[in-house]
């Protein structure tokens, strides 16, 4: 690990002094910014821990929904009251991630931020456009499983590898940021991140010296929600694609479908037109067929991550199946 | 630049220590490089084999993914602070018993994780092996396979680290 200051701020807006020079980074749980120091794919000239100030609250907001502090760990959120009976999806979509050791230091603020699991990304030997931009892609043509169906570039086909993000995007909540001097600003999760483009390096919305202070859901709404996590082994790891999703039935049609999928872009994947599509149809493996073609219009695989584009396909029709009650 | 001094130690085993100098020292090099505390072990480094798991303020967590200057006032429990040789706690005297363990390099890891994580289910907190999110939860093999699956065993000696929780969990139960 390369050698760094340590500092501990004692106020949002002294936190957010100390984070706006380019070679600090704010640290919370650590689990990953710590893991990406030792292999010196990050080195922070100072970090700063903004582990002591007060944003780990959960709490309800005014209108019904739910706000949860930055540092609020995902074991917390997971096993909160409100999120249980009203966001199951959420505590679902943490309850699968990680481990519980992991998720007693991972924070919301983290996990939003959390860097992806390309093997090039994380192997200083290796090009790599999002370590070092310019150097080159090394998955493109090369190792490639984990990596992305959609919204790709030529610079880089990275996924962000969280489960989290994706159960925000279905339930559409907001990324709360605020800098110093400035008041908070609000980002719907759905364009938290960014789709790589020719700037692979810069993974989310987030300016250097912004600092995440929370999370909020909107009131809950009615419906079946489900997180279905397709992986290598059946606990601790990463998704090959999940998919999060609300969904709500009247008089035998689909009334509402939110959906949201991982593992398969460089983002929490929402596709606003398959809500479009489905609502208002009767629930049947064609309907589930159709929605598919136009979630994967556009998918590209890259040899070894091809299986994800009819692994895709069927976890959105089991997914769809499971919450409509439709044998498949 | 504010420059930070460490007044409050990090007390580990109920005895305090003062913190490292070099902000680097992960809370794993720093128990058994500088405390001396040698149960706690080091096997990926990364988050992905729980060798390294201990406690703190009750909450287990990877001491390798942590530096040890972020835990001013905290409370640590490793290995030699749940038992000693004479009067084991009731995990290490199971692990004993079901032969929990093969070459017992895992070992320590996985006695902290089992000891907070029964703790866990006795608070009603949900994993993702868990039916429903309302619980109650009861300690069944499926529930104990996913809550320790940040705990990895290089030997396979899992059936009887299983067998070992199982023991201990029944007999918190009754
Ligand atoms: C072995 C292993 C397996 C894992 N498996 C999964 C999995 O299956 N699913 C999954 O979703 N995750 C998984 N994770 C990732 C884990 O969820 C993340 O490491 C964790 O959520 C990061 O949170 P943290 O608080 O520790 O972040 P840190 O490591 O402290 O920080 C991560 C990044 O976020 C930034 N940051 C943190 N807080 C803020 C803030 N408030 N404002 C602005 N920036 C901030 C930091 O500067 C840093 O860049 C796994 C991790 C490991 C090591
Ligand atoms: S996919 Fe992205 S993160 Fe991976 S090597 Fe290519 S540029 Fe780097
Ligand atoms: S040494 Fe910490 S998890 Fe492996
Ligand atoms: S007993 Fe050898 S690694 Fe578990």
């Amino acid at each position: 690990m390369r050698p760094f200051q340590y500092a501990r701020p004692d106020s949002l807006d002294h936190a957010t002094q100390l984070t706006a020079p380019e070679d600090t980074m704010a640290i919370a749980g650590g689990t990953n910014l710590i893991d990406l120091m030792k292999l010196q794919v990050e080195t922070p000239q100072e970090l700063i821990d903004i582990n002591r100030l007060t944003m780990g609250e959960i709490a309800d907001t005014d209108d019904g929904g739910l706000r949860i502090g930055a540092l609020a760990t995902n074991t917390a959120t997971a096993a909160h009251d409100r999120v249980r009976s009203d966001y199951p999806l959420l505590a679902r979509a943490i309850l699968a991630g990680a481990t519980q050791q992991l998720r007693n230091k991972a924070t919301t603020g983290g996990n939003l931020c959390q860097r992806t699991r390309c093997y090039y990304f994380t192997n200083i030997d290796q090009p790599c456009n999002k370590r070092d931009p310019g150097s080159g892609c090394g998955a493109i043509k090369g190792i490639a499983r984990l990596h992305a169906i959609l919204g790709t570039s030529n610079h880089c086909i990275a996924t962000y590898p969280g489960d989290m993000a994706v159960a925000m995007a279905a339930l559409d909540a907001q990324v709360l940021i605020t800098r110093e001097g400035e008041k908070e600003r609000t980002v719907p999760v759905r364009d938290f991140h960014r789709l790589p483009g020719d700037t692979p390096e810069k993974d989310n919305v987030l300016e250097a010296g912004e600092i995440i202070t929370g999370v909020t859901l909107p009131a809950p709404v009615e419906g079946k929600q489900i997180y279905r996590k397709v992986r290598e082994r059946s606990s601790y790891a990463f998704a090959l694609v999940s998919v999060a999703a609300v969904v709500a039935m009247t008089d035998g049609r689909i009334s509402r479908a939110n959906l949201a999928f991982g593992g398969i872009a460089h983002k929490p994947w929402h596709d606003p037109r398959l809500s479009e599509l489905l609502v208002g149809e009767t629930p049947s493996a064609a309907v589930f067929d159709k929605a598919a073609d136009l979630l994967l219009e556009d998918a590209q695989g890259y040899g070894e991550n091809d299986f994800k584009i009819p692994l895709t396909r069927r976890a959105l029709a089991a997914t769809l199946a499971d919450a409509t009650g439709v044998e498949l | 630049m504010m420059k930070l001094e460490f007044i409050v130690p990090i007390t580990i085993n109920n005895t305090a220590h003062p913190l490292p100098d070099d902000p680097r020292t992960s809370l794993l090099d720093f128990l058994r490089r500088d405390c001396g505390l040698t149960g706690t072990k080091k096997g990926c480094d990364h988050g992905q084999c729980g060798a390294c798991t201990v406690i703190v303020n009750g909450q287990r967590i990877n001491s390798c993914l942590s530096l040890a200057v972020m835990h001013d006032g905290d409370s640590v429990t490793t290995i030699e602070g749940l038992g000693t040789p004479d009067a084991p706690s009731p995990m290490q005297k199971a692990f004993l018993e079901h032969d929990g363990f093969q070459c017992g390099y895992c070992t320590p890891g996985q006695i902290c994780s089992a000891t907070a994580m029964l703790q866990e289910i006795a608070n009603n907190m949900p994993s993702d092996a868990s039916e429903s999110l309302d619980g109650p939860i009861k300690p069944t093999p499926e529930e104990i396979r996913e809550r320790m699956s940040g705990n990895l065993c290089r030997c396979g000696a899992y059936a009887n680290i299983i067998a070992a929780i199982s023991e201990v969990a029944e007999g918190d139960a009754a």
